[in-house]
């Protein structure tokens, strides 16, 4: 399918407070390149292309490195090595390019090496429906990898906010040392809307520290299970090894229970202890809300509509929207759904986030979690959602 | 230990890591890898400035060892994390090692486009013609008819010619030996690291405790002693007869072109934009 691409700039600063059209995967790239991203290795797939498109042109301009690989497995095994040498890398996909990523996203998280993956979600399984909507990955962001590490997933519902999470993903990568996966809803990476994009002086930007220790002292890994640890990168002096095994604090691999469990610990810990910095989730008039309805990116954006409909005619509807969805917002969700009645759990997927709900909520019986799911390749509308409310109200 | 080039490599260890290494007695990885420091020795290159990267093998176990920037990392992919870590820090000498499975089966990919990008790379691809650390299942390289744990009756796949692949995908410098000829191999290496591209060095291994075993081919002595008798170098390919070739493993440097290399052409392309830029 042709595509039409886009007109050529070639002033990197732009007027960032101005207002401006603009399409949720070239928010996404601006983001990465306003959050000092200067890698990018990428395979071409709908719905996510743009992304590479727009930085092929852009990073170049910059003296930053962008490569097209031979598919998503180089891609992100590319940006792991890139980062291990220094660079706050970022690869951005689809479904099967995702799947296909999974084994590297696992050694990622076990070398506590920072990346970003983007996966602009398509209506799967297999090739499935290319240019259509789909929430098929939610369950893959936090599983899709073989062992068992904990994940940190963020998922916009707005052009802004795909920028926004776009630098908070690149951020929290080099905060806790990990890769972080930055879902996007096809619909919104393709969506054109007009975003007065923040000031770029309000967003902090989170690089890594330097070790300052002498290189014989230097541990890759910290001992002590703080996140914000100083890392070395490659050529620069501290020779330290990287491994996929189980691996000590210095890095090499051991097969010592009490060390495995040590590091198996780190990256448990790294983001239990610190849900507080890593949850984001809006609600939307739950204060006196009898009926709740859960709901992510796009979907979200419908049922914000489905919730005005409703209390424009009297009824008390909210909304609860996870801006990060891995860690999952136990907490949160839990207190702010111990007074309604009845959860509406709205998402393009067979049953993925009902899973969660319902394991959070023990108290109520499974008549008051009702799903609303679409897997047709069609987003879930406002008046779907206003009817579901009306019939369990 | 008191001749100069066993205290080289030795000084190029790492003592911090626990030995005894992985490998078998009469493994030829440990030949590759004192092949392997002494090029970077002589070559001067400081450890801070040599990266080496490698799959999952036996021979990538390698880097654990050797007191540089190291990178072990997942089967077949050692290319590809290579590729970030050069196009990121171009001073960086980067070493790849990887086995004819990591290398050419799940990595065959990686490998012909690695080629084809001409990036500079040195990669050293220990050839010992059967997967070592799973127990010796047959590879892209276990010659037809040969015992593997999954060819019991005999292999029936065609094999690949590790440095015909690498020529025919555009590596600009490829190379092979065996670990027998240690000191051919140490050059080759030193050839590769100093030219600017890929650069392919295939050394012949010898695993005798798996392959060996299943195709009695004797113990570590008799295989190195195959590696002497089954070999001859590329120079000689003219002035011998026929049948005295034929069947034989042909050592040598086998294609050494100058070519753009990928980090230069990227550089290029940043300076040019610079400049219309500042237009
Ligand atoms: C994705 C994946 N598939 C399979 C394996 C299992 N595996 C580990 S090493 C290996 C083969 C290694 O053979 P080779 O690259 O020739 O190296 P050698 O051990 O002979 O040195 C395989 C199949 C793995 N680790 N990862
Ligand atoms: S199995 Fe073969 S290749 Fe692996 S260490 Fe033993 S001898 Fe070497």
């Amino acid at each position: 399918m042709p595509k039409k691409t886009t007109k050529k700039t070639t002033k990197k600063t732009e007027e960032l407070d101005s207002i401006v059209l603009m399409q949720g995967n070239e928010a996404v790239a601006r983001g990465a390149v306003d959050a000092g991203v200067n890698f990018f290795a990428g395979y071409p797939i709908t719905p996510s292309t743009e992304i590479a498109e727009i930085l092929s042109r852009e990073l170049p301009l910059r003296g930053a490195a962008f490569i097209q690989m031979e598919d998503e497995i180089a891609s992100i095994c590319a940006i792991i090595g890139a980062s291990l040498a220094g660079a706050k890398a970022m690869t951005a996909t689809s479904g099967p390019g995702f799947s296909l990523m999974q084994e590297a996203i696992g050694y990622a998280k076990i070398t506590e090496t920072p990346c970003v993956v983007v996966n602009v979600m398509r209506a799967g399984p297999s090739t499935g429906l290319p240019t259509s909507p789909s929430q098929g990955d939610i369950m893959q962001s936090r599983w899709g990898s073989h062992g068992d590490a904990p994940a940190i997933v963020l998922y916009p519902d707005s052009v802004k906010e795909s920028y926004e999470l776009a630098i908070r993903a690149v951020n929290l990568s080099e905060k806790y040392r990990t890769c972080v996966v930055l879902l996007l809803d096809e619909v919104l990476g393709h969506m054109r809307e007009a975003v007065r994009l923040p000031d770029l002086r309000k967003h902090r930007v989170i690089n890594r520290i330097k070790p300052t220790v002498p290189p014989e002292w230097y541990k890759h890994y910290d001992e002590n299970q703080k996140y914000l640890s100083p890392v070395a990168s490659f050529g620069e002096g501290y020779r330290f090894h990287v491994t996929g095994l189980a691996h000590d604090a210095t890095g090499f691999p051991t097969g010592r229970p009490a060390e495995v469990a040590d590091m198996m610990a780190r990256l448990k810990k790294k983001i239990t202890s610190n849900i507080r910095d890593l949850v984001q989730i809006e609600s939307f008039h739950m204060e006196d809300a009898k009926i709740a309805i859960f709901a992510a990116g796009i979907t979200a954006r419908s049922a914000k509509s489905a919730v005005m409909m409703a209390r424009a005619e009297g009824l008390k509807v909210g909304l609860l929207r996870p801006l990060t969805i891995w860690p999952f917002p136990d907490d949160a969700v839990r207190k702010m759904l111990k007074n309604v009645e009845t959860v509406i759990v709205a998402e393009l997927n067979q049953g993925q986030f009902l899973r969660e709900i319902a394991r959070l909520i023990k108290d109520k019986d499974d008549s008051d979690i009702v799903p609303v799911r679409r897997v047709d390749g069609e987003l879930i509308t406002p008046a779907q959602i206003l009817r579901i409310i009306k019939e369990v109200n | 230990m008191k001749n100069q080039p066993q205290k080289t490599v030795h000084s190029y260890l790492r003592h911090n890591k626990k030995f005894p290494h992985v490998w078998c007695a009469g493994c030829s990885n440990g030949i590759v890898l004192g092949a392997l420091i002494r090029a970077v020795d002589e070559l001067g290159l400081g450890r801070d400035d040599v990266a080496m990267v490698s799959g999952i093998g036996c021979s990538s176990r390698m880097p654990v060892y050797v007191d540089f920037n190291t990178l072990h990392t997942i089967h077949g992919r050692a290319i590809p994390f290579a590729t970030g870590v050069k196009l990121h820090k171009p001073h960086l000498n980067v070493i790849v090692v990887t086995g004819d499975g990591d290398c050419t089966a799940i990595g065959g990919n990686h490998f012909i486009h690695a080629c084809r990008r001409n990036l500079d790379l040195t990669i050293v691809v220990v050839n010992n013609n059967i997967y070592g650390m799973t127990g010796g299942q047959f590879s892209p390289t276990t010659p037809t008819g040969d015992i593997a744990t999954t060819s019991p009756h005999g292999n029936i796949d065609p094999v690949f010619d590790i440095c015909d692949l690498a020529i025919g995908a555009g590596a600009t410098f490829v190379a092979r030996s065996t670990a027998f000829h240690s000191l051919e191999s140490e050059e080759f290496i030193k050839r590769g690291l100093e030219h600017k591209g890929m650069s392919v060095i295939e050394i012949v291994s010898a695993c005798p405790v798996i392959y060996g075993r299943l195709n009695k081919k004797g113990g570590a002595p008799e295989m190195m002693k195959q590696m002497r008798d089954n070999s001859i170098p590329v120079k000689a390919l003219d002035k011998l007869p026929p049948e005295k070739t034929k069947g034989k493993l042909v050592r040598g440097i086998l294609k050494h072109v100058e070519k753009d290399e990928y980090t230069l052409r990227y550089q290029r392309l940043v300076d040019s934009l610079k400049q219309e830029e500042s237009k």
